[in-house]
């Protein structure tokens, strides 16, 4: 058995996190998906450290201005704009 | 059941290699103008102000785009049935799904929609579906291709790829969108003059093929007979054989999905309906309208991914999950590195299974998970492979795939045209 049940209070914790709301039935359905899921990543725990390669570089570039999309393309897809900005709910 | 979710022509340039040819491109690939769903209904309504790159190098190679194709919501699934758009039918196998996630691409090109079609493949949802579909599909080498303009799902390890009826085809699609893209700082130098069409000229004589046991053992019956069969085609062409091990593939499922689920929480904490995709209204406090947009907008599918990748990443279980799932993709690589130092190739089965009947994966995700046993390890390890038509069993097709080195496209294009 996994180490880390996965209980109907750790999916609404999760969901929280994540911003995603979800109904009681999904709620019961992801924790015993999740219980059989995290159950099988279990085997990662017998995985011996392996030295990573680290032959990785950064690449940069000059920040130049560029052309971008204009206001009224970036906002084309938005439900509601006002004065040429997006508009969201309330931040609290 | 259809193949696409928008069906609208573009026309490309008058000349160009791919004049006269018709393209499917994924939905999940940026067309200016053009709807782009994702296969979600989140993005219903999306239209991009902007193309791709693979998209403008289509148009400016001559290619005229058909349609955009259904995919699994985002590309998480394996049979495209996680499509807010219904499921896609495998055209050359009634009843059956065409796989995923880029199924309704592999579809186009079997039924002959057009020529040649554009996926995506995070863990296999270019090949798989080629598998399944009886076509030609190409992972390339992470780097090759850009993916600017590619709604993002798990960065580190999706490449856009090419479908075609012949490995010639789907090469000669892929010589015009590899290379190097200013948009897209993780392409490299590689693919810039490429002409992997010249490599399908089917010479295998002396060509080395490794035949990793992890890949074969867990297969279906069928698909192994037929797959060996496949391989003694290509000893008869002047090719050898010869078993490899590869211990850490054991783990390679478990670590894709912990990284790939990551990746997609991160990714897809964008979709908060406020610059795009559905949205949550604007009463009340934000978290909670936002909550009610991704509830909205979001499938099954999605939201068991983003949840699963959110705790992974979450206090006290990064550790567990995520580290040890990157110190097992290390290990892969080192694996394939090994393999591949002492052979030209590796083989191996495409799919474990045939394509399976529509309906029967979708109520048990970690069954469905599995069936990328063989395609997972690839994009872990950052390499190209194809998957060529090796044959039928019980009249489905089965896909052998060819996994070469980093930057070894010509090699598995080489060796997949002598089954052609």
């Amino acid at each position: 058995m996994s180490d880390t049940e996965a209980t109907p209070d750790d999916v609404r914790h999760v969901a929280e996190l994540a911003r995603v709301d979800l109904d009681e039935d999904e709620v019961d359905e992801f924790a015993d998906q999740f219980a059989d899921i995290l159950d099988y990543f279990d085997a990662l725990d017998e995985v011996p450290t392996v030295e990573r390669e680290s032959d990785l570089v950064n690449v940069m570039r000059p920040d130049e201005v560029r052309e971008g999309l204009s206001q009224a393309e970036a906002l084309s897809n938005a439900d509601e704009t006002e004065d040429g900005y997006f508009k969201g709910p309330n931040v609290s | 059941m259809s193949i696409f979710i928008t069906e609208e022509t573009v026309e490309g340039a008058d000349d160009g290699p791919l004049a006269g040819t018709t393209v499917a491109v994924k939905d999940n690939i940026s067309t200016a103008g053009m709807r782009t769903t994702c296969g979600s209904a989140m993005l219903d309504d999306y239209v991009p102000p902007y193309d791709a790159t693979v998209v403008e190098r289509l148009k400016e190679a001559g290619a005229d785009i058909v349609g955009k194709t259904n995919m699994d919501e985002f590309g998480m699934g394996t049979t495209t049935e996680t499509s807010a758009f219904g499921p896609t039918e495998n055209p050359v196998a009634e009843g059956r799904v065409p796989g995923g996630s880029s199924g309704g691409s592999a579809a186009a090109v079997a039924a002959e929609e057009a020529d040649l079609a554009l996926g995506s493949d995070t863990g296999g949802s270019v090949r798989c579906p080629a598998a399944f579909c009886g076509v030609v599909g190409i992972k390339p080498t992470y780097g090759l291709v850009s993916r600017y303009g590619l709604v993002a799902y798990a960065n580190s390890l999706e490449q856009i790829g090419p479908f075609g009826a012949t490995v010639e085809e789907t090469a000669a699609l892929l010589d015009v969108i590899a290379g190097p893209d200013e948009h897209d700082a993780t392409t490299r130098e590689e693919g810039a003059d490429s002409n992997y069409a010249a490599a399908a000229d089917g010479d295998v004589d002396g060509l080395s093929i490794g035949v990793p046991t992890e890949l074969v053992e867990g297969a279906d019956e069928g698909v192994v007979e037929t797959f060996y069969d496949a391989l003694d085609e290509l000893e008869s062409q002047g090719a050898t054989t010869h078993e490899v091990s590869l211990e850490s593939v054991e783990y390679a499922v478990q670590a894709y999905y912990v990284i790939a689920m990551s990746e997609a929480s991160s990714n897809l904490a964008r979709f908060d309906g406020v610059r795009y995709g559905q949205s949550g209204g604007y009463d009340g406090n934000w978290n909670e309208v936002f909550g009610t947009a991704r509830e909205e907008g979001f499938g099954a599918e999605v939201k068991r991914r983003v949840l699963l990748g959110t705790y992974a990443l979450s206090a006290g279980y990064h550790d567990k999950y995520y580290k040890q799932a990157q110190d097992a993709r290390a290990w892969v690589k080192q694996d394939f590195d090994e393999a591949l130092s002492e052979a030209d190739v590796l083989a191996s089965p495409t799919m474990p299974v045939p394509p399976m009947e529509l309906g029967e994966s979708l109520s048990d995700p970690l069954k469905m998970y599995l069936a990328d046993a063989n395609t997972v390890p690839v994009n872990l390890a950052d390499l190209p492979a194809i998957s060529v038509p090796a044959g039928e069993t019980d009249g489905l097709p089965v896909g052998l795939q060819l996994v070469g080195p980093a930057f070894g496209e010509e090699t598995i294009i080489r060796a997949a045209s002598a089954l052609d």
